[in-house]
């Protein structure tokens, strides 16, 4: 961490989102994490990706548990409403406020002991519930604030900084999520924005649950050599399964020379995901080719990054329960409380 | 691009901009640093190093540091670098035991200086203390040369101008023979004996404005700078209540000023042009229009108006400014004619240079505008050991120009009397000292602080005009001292990178708070720059480019234009691939 503020001086020719604020705008405070951390590059590509969708601030809702990840929604959108739960149980708090108020845009920060292990039951139910949020977990492989033990996803002989080797089998958020039938299931690396930030930005506007898995190193404890999530490693091991692209409605598109077939996915907001396969034979649609594929890649020991499966359908938490529609926050007090003639002509229903 | 070569000293140096700006690159974030602990006297002596005239230039200098200075980037305003300089010398202690002193014996060669300007008094600073008997020949009947004539006391106390000046005559082996204007160079390089010898003359002669009625209203037109010398000696201490001051550089707001504190009730300046071509600076006219003086724009004086012999007016041609676009050059468009009535008019359209003295066949070739060809680098004129700096060498410059002129002519002088290649000059070297002083502290204050440029107080207006020598500006106060060395960036503890330690975790690029820094594949500069977070655009600050970084193969390239100099890069790295390390720039002189 520092000691001092960061500086309110900013380069005069910042560029403007559509709502004419710049990336400083979407800052929050800054962070005491350790120097190098992966969190603090995600939390930048969360704000970048806030930023470049033009979210005012102020409609934003990010929710956290426990744990460094958890920490980092405090660096990002100061103007945003918070939340920081229980450990592990961001997900009930999301489905919570989301099923109050369905206009605002969610996103929970969760990391691999959060969600993985205390919060693993709340993980899979928000995903069953299909609630409409994007849910990143920033993944390390360690619990770096009780001092590096293995965490539920380090990888079978991945070295702790100590020497120790992990035996046990890991849990993968991403093949986890793809079989509980999540519609939105990504991976990064925080040390490549250029492919974070458009899959951030693709969550967030996908409706229903995104989950975004981030490989995000822990550098006090898990950067070292014999390590399965240091940066060197993963750049070692990185493939790019596909690269996403998103396409917000009204805005211009800009052709890029396309190497390889793209298939496009189109969002219930009218933007639009273009997936282009390097590998050339990825269908990021279809569930079990891509779990099969998946698999395959984890077997060699790669780490599959890109939006692994996309499927967008306008169904989500609210059309499921086929809640009323209008958010609990909007009605106005007399329909809230229709008054003791209605309330005692229900009772006699009971009696 | 290929990396960067920071051992090449003028890299960081560049990175210092108003110390790079600065003629005599006077180390002014050290100096702000010395005022910020306190230590006044150190400060002082930092600045007098580089400048010789802190409390002088403190109140008078051009400021070519302040449009430079890298907050003017960030915000609106620079650091008040000259009126900090100010502060140092107000509140300085005994200096007398750190000043330079000659040695007790001579090193039994002699240098003539003709004048006693701030050029001349250089040189003899440099090369007393190297034991040069130095003789100056000074016109008039004191030492300063325009420092003291041409600025007037309410902007540039005596005492002050004394103090410094003294400090130099004080030294030992340095003679001046006041009263003395030199007729004949050939007389004194033949006769006299000296080694060498500097011409540091100025350029004395004001700009004379050949118009219909000049003759006639002599009585009541002054040449600027001859009537503010002669209200100096007080050969003149009252004008008409109507005056005309015709142009609009400094010396203009020095004579229109005046103007107010010797009778002149309605006082205008009178320019050609439009305010964007001022040759002013701003806080000068600011300074005039505060004391109620009327500056009047696209006025071109056309004749005097003269009646029974005296001056009543000046007419003038109002008009209107084009660029050709053929020449790219300004024309103007009569648009009317006005009459303005006057009592006097003072003449402040320019100075020349003047070289009576300097007979036209003892070797010393003349040029362009009759002015000696003088060599940029050793000052020398095409004849051995006669040189010239100050205005003297290209026409007129600021103060702080003629100071840098007098160092290089000292070492070059130097190296003539003891036989040494006048281009055999030593080279600047830096070296970099690392200022970290633990986990997040540095040896300097990094904590950005956003207070806008402090207002210097001035005196009140109904006193200014009361007493002529009484000094308008008052000097920072501690309280506003304190607040202004926090606003100065520390531009010299430099961000120093090293590519091989590098794990391209992407803090620092996330944690600069102005967006200089990227890490992108390599290209050339113009498609970097345009490549980076945000394009760097100001070509005149460079791109600090690192060698490929160890996991990626990419560069990290820094923006050098608008970094604060915060540290946080270097606080968030992991790897300590960035350090803030303190620049030791060593600017030789003459030894």
């Amino acid at each position: 961490m520092s000691y001092i503020k960061k500086p309110v001086a900013r380069h005069p020719a910042l560029p403007k989102n559509a709502i004419g604020l710049t990336v400083r705008d979407y800052e929050g405070s800054l962070s005491t994490l350790c120097a190098g951390c992966g969190h603090d590059s995600t939390t930048a590509a969360i704000v970048q990706a806030f930023w470049s969708l033009g979210i005012e601030p102020h409609t934003a809702v990010k929710l956290s548990g426990i744990g460094c990840s958890s920490k980092t929604p405090t660096y990002f959108l100061g103007e945003a409403h918070g939340f920081n739960s229980v450990h592990g149980r961001m997900p009930s708090v999301a489905t919570g406020a989301n099923a109050a108020n369905q206009d605002l845009t969610y996103i929970g920060i969760s990391g691999d002991g959060d969600s993985l292990s205390i919060g693993l039951g709340q993980f899979c139910h928000a995903i069953r519930r299909n609630v409409n949020l994007a849910y990143i977990c920033e993944n390390n492989g360690v619990y770096g604030l009780t001092k590096g033990q293995f965490s539920a996803s380090a990888d079978v002989g991945s070295k702790s900084k100590k020497g120790e080797t992990n035996e046990a089998r890991p849990i993968d958020p991403v093949m986890l999520a793809i079989t509980l039938g999540a519609t939105f299931v990504a991976r990064g690396f925080s040390g490549d924005k250029g492919q974070l930030v458009p899959i951030l930005e693709a969550a967030l506007r996908h409706k229903g649950f995104a989950f975004v898995d981030v490989i995000s190193p822990c550098v006090a404890f898990n950067d070292h050599k014999g390590s399965t999530k240091s940066y060197m490693y993963t750049r070692e091991n990185y493939t790019q399964v596909t690269e996403a692209d998103l396409v917000p409605l009204r805005r211009e598109i800009i052709a890029k020379q396309v190497a390889h077939e793209a298939t496009t996915v189109k969002l219930h907001d009218g933007s639009v995901v273009t997936l282009r396969c390097p590998e050339g034979d990825y269908d990021a649609t279809d569930r079990g080719a891509a779990f099969k594929h998946l698999s395959e890649l984890k077997e060699r020991g790669e780490v599959a990054t890109g939006l692994l499966y996309v499927e967008e359908s306008d169904s989500d938490m609210h059309s499921m329960n086929r809640t009323a529609p209008g958010d609990l926050v909007a009605p106005d007090w007399d329909l809230l409380c229709p008054g003791n003639d209605r309330l005692q002509s229900l009772m006699a229903e009971f009696r | 691009m290929e990396p960067t070569d920071t051992s090449n000293p003028d890299y960081f140096h560049k990175v210092v901009d108003c110390q790079w700006a600065c003629p005599a690159h006077t180390n002014v974030p050290e100096y702000i640093r010395l005022i910020a602990q306190g230590r006044y006297t150190e400060s002082y002596m930092l600045n007098r190093h580089s400048n010789v005239f802190p409390g002088i230039l403190g109140r008078t200098c051009d400021r070519p540091c302040e449009p430079a200075c890298r907050r003017g980037r960030v915000e609106e305003k620079p650091v008040a670098i000259c009126r900090l300089k100010r502060v140092a010398s107000d509140l300085k202690g005994d200096v007398t035991d750190l000043l330079p002193k000659a040695p007790p014996t001579s090193n039994g060669k002699k240098v003539a200086l003709i004048g006693a300007g701030p050029a001349s008094l250089t040189v003899a600073n440099d090369l007393a203390p190297l034991g040069y008997e130095v003789t100056i020949f000074e016109a008039l009947p004191k030492p300063g040369g325009l420092m003291r004539t041409n600025i007037p006391s309410f902007r540039l106390p005596v005492d002050v101008l004394e103090f410094e000046t003294n400090a130099i005559l004080d030294m030992g082996h340095v003679t001046i023979h006041y009263n003395h204007r030199v007729e004949s160079l050939k007389a004194l390089l033949d006769d006299e004996g000296f080694d060498a010898v500097f011409i540091g003359t100025g350029a004395p002669k004001g700009k004379e404005l050949n118009l219909p009625g000049r003759a006639e209203a002599d009585a009541n037109i002054h040449i600027g700078i001859e009537w503010l010398e002669s209200v100096h000696f007080e050969h003149i201490d009252s004008i008409g209540k109507d005056v005309l001051v015709i142009g609009v550089g400094n010396t203009a707001m020095d004579c229109c000023r005046t103007s107010k504190r010797l009778g002149g009730t309605n006082v205008k300046v009178m320019a050609r042009k439009d305010r964007r071509y001022f040759k002013a600076s701003p806080w000068e006219l600011e300074d005039a229009e505060e004391e109620l003086v009327d500056i009047l724009e696209n006025h071109s004086p056309a004749s005097f108006v003269v009646e029974d012999g005296k001056l009543v007016g000046m007419m003038f041609d109002i008009v209107e400014w084009h660029e050709d676009p053929e020449s790219g050059r300004l024309k103007s468009t009569k648009l009317d004619e006005k009459l303005i009535p006057c009592t006097d008019v003072i003449l402040a359209i320019g100075q020349d240079n003047a070289f009576p003295f300097v007979e036209r066949d003892i070797g010393i070739e003349f040029g362009k505008w009759d002015m000696p060809v003088v060599d940029k680098t050793t000052f020398m004129t095409t004849r051995d050991g006669v040189f010239v700096g100050g205005d003297a060498a290209w026409g007129p410059e600021n103060i702080i120009w003629a100071v840098a002129h007098g160092h290089q002519a000292a070492i070059s002088i130097n190296n003539y009397c003891q036989g040494v290649s006048l281009l055999d000059r030593t080279p600047d070297t830096v070296k970099l000292n690392s200022a970290k002083m633990g986990l997040h502290e540095w040896a300097y204050s990094n904590d950005y602080s956003s207070k806008g440029r402090t207002k210097m107080n001035h005196a009140e207006l109904t006193a200014r005009f009361k007493e002529l020598s009484l000094e308008v500006e008052l000097g920072f106060d501690i309280e506003q001292t304190a607040r202004e060395v926090q606003r100065c960036l520390n531009c010299d503890v430099h961000t120093e990178f090293d590519a091989p330690l590098c794990t391209e975790c992407d803090a620092c690029v996330d944690i600069c708070p102005v967006n200089c820094l990227t890490m992108t594949g390599n290209a050339a500069e113009d498609e970097l720059r345009q490549k980076l977070t945000v394009p760097a655009l100001n070509i005149t600050q460079d791109l600090y480019v690192s060698a490929a970084l160890p996991q990626t193969g990419r560069v990290m390239v820094k923006d050098e234009d608008l970094c604060v100099h915060c540290g946080l890069c270097a606080e968030r790295c992991p790897t300590a691939a960035w350090d803030m390390a303190l620049m030791d720039l060593h600017i030789p002189q003459a030894r």
